[in-house]
């Protein structure tokens, strides 16, 4: 077991010196930079809102004598029908739909990265059950999927959430199950059996590690995914309700003043672009920096 | 092949029986009782009983499934608890909308996409490639209703060129929702033309077919862009899938009368035999769509068609 250690601790070492290889590759991208900073300005945004608005009177609070203003110097977006600040609202909005999307990914990872894992490393039959399944599976379109999710759990945002992370699960589980295929057969994995490493030991120090990078760009690619998922469940009504700024549900409350406020349809709707395009970036960028074959 | 054919045909039997299985299971979790929804309020226990009885709401589930495949067998998939329509008649009168809006935009994807993926990996680096990169991300972005309310805004209200719901009004109903479903599925394809292309660019027959004299757009069109094919292929497949299955949200902002907009309808109102017999008609729909796919590869392969004769 000494020298399983030792040859760990020089891989994290290799692994360190990686990811600022990584890192520098990232940094001469320059739409990933882009997209890396408008994410982080986002999540600024998302984490300091109660700094900057007040929810109970900026963001849900009426003002029915400054109703429906257009986009003006008082009013950066405009004000709503019940003379809400959408400036507020829609900033307000960032951190729903920045936390859908973390958490419902966190979540099918969670699930899907130990269920593609064992199916990949194990192999056999356990494989084949598994990837049956999940075959079957996409043959409900994932949007389908995710709002008889919402249908069975109720309407909620956790429940949006959970249903978003279980859609989500069959595309990790199948991801990571390539990937490990990939590297389940390298010579260090056998030398590592020869030592005497347990299957967990191999699966967590060895596997994983070297299955890391399509899964985390698929991950940051399918947050962008999710986010608009989420919106549109909330656009129809299955999912977060409105007073909540979520930007879906802003874009479904704007319908009806498509005539008089059009501009109440357009600040949410960009707002939801701005965000999946950085994230999107961020995840081409990624893949670029990752993929061994682009380099050089 | 035909062997191939009636095998592919037959796996998707115990596929669609597993996805049924599911779905009706879970389905039978949503919350709320059913000989309620149907009777209203006023019903009194007794009558509940009764048609709990009559409807075989009391049997265990297996024994319901069971039934309920047997009757789908037979073109029965229940009746509607919200207006007593047949669903079985109801899915097949609305997927006509459905197929149409889905055929129109796909076309309209592959006219725009393929041509565009082509020139964007042909000229690589170059303003269009540049171009048709930044449109297919801002494409790839945008959310689709939101891309149907921007169209409604600027087509509808201002121009009033063009309807904004329904399809009451011939072809100029079908352009909005079209492009709408369209334009997500364009960045998609534009980027999938452009990597299979480049992909294919890089290989040494295409020098070879240059070297020996043939003209650009014959080296590009002949022999490049036939071998890219196989993954372009596998997108549109996908993108027809979604959109025969997955449509519900831009159909509903157009208030499209196909299977999204009922589907979405039958979920707000509980109506859940509908949805039900709904969600599995998607599922059969789309495997044969996938095979499909399948069977197209092996026209435009003949490696693929001959390793599905062996099979």
């Amino acid at each position: 077991m000494d020298r399983v250690e030792k040859s760990c601790k020089n891989s994290a070492g290799v692994r360190q010196n990686r990811a600022l290889a990584v890192w520098r590759q990232f940094r001469r991208n320059k739409g990933a930079m882009i997209g890396l900073i408008i994410t982080a300005a986002l999540i600024l945004l998302a984490v300091s809102a109660d700094f900057i608005w007040d929810y109970e009177t900026d963001v849900i609070g009426m003002n029915i004598a400054d109703r429906m203003i257009s986009p003006g110097t008082k009013y950066l977006f405009g004000t709503d029908n019940y003379g809400r600040d959408m400036l507020a609202r829609v900033g307000y909005g960032a951190r729903y739909s920045l936390v859908i999307g973390a958490v419902s990914v966190l979540f099918g990872l969670f699930v899907g990265v130990p269920i593609g894992t064992s199916a990949g490393y194990l192999g056999g039959r356990y494989d084949t059950i598994i990837m049956r399944m999940i075959d079957a599976f996409s043959i409900v379109p994932s949007i389908l999927l995710t709002i008889l999710m919402v249908t069975v759990l109720g309407t909620s945002l956790l429940n949006l959430m959970i249903a978003l992370a279980i859609s989500t699960i069959p595309i990790f589980a199948r991801i990571t199950r390539a990937s490990v295929l990939t590297v389940r057969y390298n010579e260090y994995i056998e030398s590592a059996k020869a030592i005497g490493a347990s299957d967990f030991y191999i699966i967590t120090k060895y596997i994983i590690p070297n299955c890391f990078s399509p899964i985390l760009v698929q991950a940051t690619l399918r947050m962008g995914t999710n986010i608009i998922s989420a919106a549109g469940l909330s656009y129809i009504g299955l999912g977060v309700a409105l007073p909540t700024p979520e930007w879906g549900a802003l874009l479904s409350a704007s319908k009806q003043f498509i005539i008089q406020a059009p501009y109440l349809c357009f600040f949410p709707g960009l707002a939801i672009m701005i965000t999946v395009m950085s994230i999107n970036l961020v995840g081409d960028g990624l893949r670029d920096a990752l993929d061994p074959k682009l380099k050089r | 092949m035909a062997k191939y054919i009636t095998k592919r045909i037959l796996m998707i039997i115990p596929i669609v029986i597993f996805v049924s299985f599911v779905v009706y299971c879970v389905m039978d979790l949503v919350p709320g009782d059913p000989a309620r929804t149907a009777l209203g309020d006023e019903a009194t226990e007794e009558q509940l009983e009764i048609y709990r009885e009559d409807h075989g709401l009391n049997e265990p589930i297996v024994v319901r499934y069971a039934h309920y495949i047997g009757g789908l067998l037979h073109g029965d998939m229940g009746k509607s608890i919200y207006n007593n329509e047949d669903v079985w008649q109801l899915y097949f009168s609305k997927l006509p909308y459905t197929l149409l809006l889905a055929v129109a935009s796909v076309i309209l994807t592959v006219i725009t996409s393929i041509p565009l993926g082509i020139l964007a990996a042909v000229k690589r680096n170059e303003w269009v490639d540049t171009g048709a990169s930044a449109l297919s991300f801002i494409g790839l972005a945008m959310p689709n209703f939101w891309i149907g309310l921007l169209l409604i805004i600027l087509f509808s209200v201002h121009l009033g060129w063009l309807p904004s719901s329904g399809a009451g009004a011939g072809w100029k109903s079908l352009i909005l929702p079209m492009i709408t479903c369209g334009t997500g599925n364009m960045a998609a394809l534009t980027r999938t033309t452009r990597s299979a292309m480049l992909d294919v660019l890089r290989q040494d027959y295409l020098r070879t077919a240059r070297a020996k004299g043939l003209n650009e757009h014959l080296v590009i069109i002949r022999h490049a862009f036939k071998n890219a094919q196989i993954p372009i292929v596998t997108m549109i497949g996908t993108q027809c899938a979604t959109l025969v299955g997955g449509a519900l949200i831009t159909e509903r902002v157009f208030a499209w009368p196909g299977i999204g907009s009922y589907l979405v309808d039958s979920i707000l109102k509980s109506d859940y035999e509908v949805v039900t017999g709904f969600v599995i008609m998607t599922a059969v729909v789309v495997s044969l769509i996938l095979l499909l796919v399948d069977i197209i590869y092996a026209f435009m392969d003949p490696r693929i068609k001959a390793e599905y004769a062996r099979s």
